[in-house]
């Protein structure tokens, strides 16, 4: 029959194309440690529900005798599929083709399923493998990379966007993970840099390996380039996995419902935290005694420790977590965790996530290289985020909410929709013991004892102002509450905040201090 | 081996800054140290950013740093050698551009710290004035 010819004609072409780079391109990926491409996409996804289109596109090169070779699919795999049922748009670039190098055929490839995940406004997944740019394909190449890094901006904010970095990400390619909303990397797997090792040795005699210049670990720790690190390409998987849960399809809808669970008995709300306001505590302990099931998904793990953030669910529904540390760096404020906070607060804005903001610092990190790193300007970003989220905006002061501090924590000022306090709540213009120093200067100067004067005035300064009642009374804090009563507190506000609608006066866009 | 290198160092570092110990967090195998903000002391886990932080040095007009990372591809003057602000110095070669360094003040040559065909990170000295 003509027609079964006709099938296994194409079941003969599929099987050719679907070996990629050929045996033994596959066995050198696998002695990276690395999975090939489609095992990659069969493993995030559900089982059986990726469908790949583009399978028989072919390179457009024409140079260097490169029409003489073949290169199957492009060395990229697009198409799409879903994860726990929520469909999502995927590419996963082929290393074991020409190094997954960047055509003009394998560029177009990715912005048609770009084109797709945002015209049906679902979730896009980019796994990186790539050598970079395809030399022979000349300014192609180049053209392909900026059409890709166009529709991520457009894109941005519409669709969640994730990359996820498996092997290396280097040139100007790294500047399309960098333009999406989460980048996942997996420890000696993932590398990323502008200009590698080679370079910075033969310009400027420096040696660096890989991996101490953009591996995942720098990436994670150092850069604040990544936003999940994982030990393995599986413990990579589950991750995103676990992303995708928390998070909507696109920007007009909400993440989904899950069934609400109390949070487990073990985080005792009331013996989290230390009286003593100088002494430290894991503010991850205070989210966990809040959200469902004690599950927190934490974000940035590994950066800018001294602010914590990440998703968890209140009576089932996704809510932002932005959390002072005071276990790191004392939980202040400086250039990396403003940065890191800001930009966490504009996502769940953008994608319908209310926002709970626990607060307990002390202030801005004082020093030269703070300073002069921009701290104005990046300390700046939290006001401007928190001042333009119009997604709920819940906020609980835990104890210190000093100065600067405090307006910039999502406070009533920048149009928090309620401000709790707990009664250990500390809301002043600075701490007791620097206040005391200027407001009872004279008296400490000239005083017999200067130092049981100012002991005297520090205590004093303490039982007058820091307190949560001074605010309280102006209507700064809506309610003071018990540890133990945070929880019922926050699923109300998040209740009735559930239409919240604040028009925003008309403009193209903001200018936020980036 | 670089990542081992800073732990170490930071380890190091941070025995030193070691005043008081919490034992719940002790349990965590991390360090506390102090944080003054503001007249208060605050016991917390230190960064390694913190602890690495350069100390600020107000620059001084006499010495002459490389801006850039490059090659130094010529020597104009020597060592003893009078010369007068805005005079050219050395060439340092960086970025595939040839930057002349200009003098920064009147003066004598102390002393040259490099020689033709050295390679500099961004920061080296590469002469004294005096």
């Amino acid at each position: 029959m003509p027609v079964n010819k006709k099938i296994r004609e194409l079941q003969e072409k599929r099987e050719k194309v679907l070996l990629g780079g050929g045996e033994q391109a596959i066995e050198k990926q696998k002695a990276m440690g690395k999975r090939t491409a489609r095992e990659r996409i069969m493993a995030l996804l559900d089982e059986n529900s990726f469908n790949e289109y583009d399978l028989f596109v072919e390179h457009d090169a024409r140079d260097f005798d490169m029409d003489k070779k073949s290169l199957p699919s492009d060395g990229v795999i697009i198409g799409s599929g879903t994860i726990y049922g929520a469909p999502v748009a995927i590419f996963a670039q082929d290393f074991t083709v020409a190094g997954g190098s960047l055509g003009l055929m394998h560029s177009r490839k990715i912005t048609k399923i770009m084109d797709h995940a945002l015209k049906m406004r679902i979730p896009l997944i980019g796994i990186n493998d790539s050598g970079g740019a395809r030399i022979q394909e000349g300014v192609n190449s180049l053209a392909g990379y900026g059409e890709i890094f166009y529709r991520n901006t457009i894109s941005s904010g519409i669709i969640p966007q994730l990359s996820v970095i498996l092997g290396p990400c280097a040139g100007g390619a790294v500047y399309s993970p960098a333009l999406t909303d989460f980048v996942f990397v997996v420890d000696n797997i993932s590398k990323m840099f502008i200009t590698g090792p080679e370079v910075i040795k033969t310009v400027l005699g420096e040696e660096i390996s890989m991996e101490d210049l953009g591996g995942a670990r720098v990436h994670s720790e150092v850069t604040g380039n990544a936003h999940f690190f994982a030990m393995s390409e599986e413990e990579c998987f589950e991750q995103i996995k676990k992303l995708i849960t928390f998070i909507p399809w696109n920007n007009s809808q909400k993440a989904r419902a899950f069934e609400p669970g109390e949070p487990k008995p073990e985080y005792n709300i009331n013996k989290i935290i230390p009286e003593d306001p100088t002494l430290p505590y894991d503010v991850k302990d205070v989210i966990r005694a809040i959200v469902d099931n004690s599950d927190f998904f934490e974000i940035m793990e590994l950066y800018a420790k001294n602010i914590v953030i990440g998703f968890g669910r209140m009576g089932g529904r996704t809510t932002g977590f932005v959390a002072n540390q005071p276990l790191e760096m004392a939980g202040v404020l400086d250039v990396d965790s403003s940065d890191k906070a800001a930009r966490f607060i504009r996502y769940c804005d953008a994608f319908n996530i209310p926002i709970i903001t626990l607060v307990d610092l002390p202030g801005y990190l004082p020093g030269v290289d703070q300073e002069h790193a921009g701290v104005i300007r990046h300390g700046a970003k939290v006001l401007y985020a928190y001042s333009e989220a119009t997604v709920p905006k819940l906020t609980v002061i835990l104890r210190k909410a000093y100065g600067g501090g405090y307006i910039a924590m999502s406070s009533r000022h920048l149009r928090a929709d309620f401000v709790f306090a707990w009664p250990s709540a500390e809301i002043a213009v600075m701490g007791p013991e620097g206040a005391a120093n200027i407001i009872f200067r004279k008296e400490i100067m000239t005083a017999s004892d200067p130092d049981g004067m100012r002991k005297q005035k520090v205590e004093e300064y303490k039982t007058k102002f820091a307190n949560p009642y001074v605010a309280a009374s102006r209507g700064y804090v809506d309610a003071v509450i018990e540890p133990s009563e945070t929880r019922k507190f926050l699923m109300h506000a998040i209740e009735v905040s559930g239409n919240k609608d604040v028009p925003m006066p008309h403009k193209k866009h903001g200018l936020p201090p980036f | 081996m670089f990542q081992c290198h800073i732990r170490n160092m930071v380890f190091l570092l941070f025995n030193k800054c070691i005043i008081n110990l919490n034992r719940k967090i002790m349990d965590n195998n991390d360090k506390l140290g102090y944080l003054n903000i503001d007249d208060s002391l605050y016991q917390t886990r230190i960064s390694n950013k913190f602890q690495n932080r350069k100390s600020y040095k107000p620059a001084d007009p006499k010495i002459i740093l490389s801006f850039i990372p490059g090659t130094v591809v010529d020597i104009m003057i020597v060592k003893g050698q009078k010369v007068s602000k805005g005079e050219d110095l050395m060439i340092l070669d960086a970025m595939k551009m040839k930057n002349k360094l200009k003098c920064s003040m009147d003066g004598k040559v102390k002393s040259i710290a490099v020689k033709k065909g050295d390679k500099v990170s961004k920061g080296t000295v590469l002469l004294e004035l005096e």
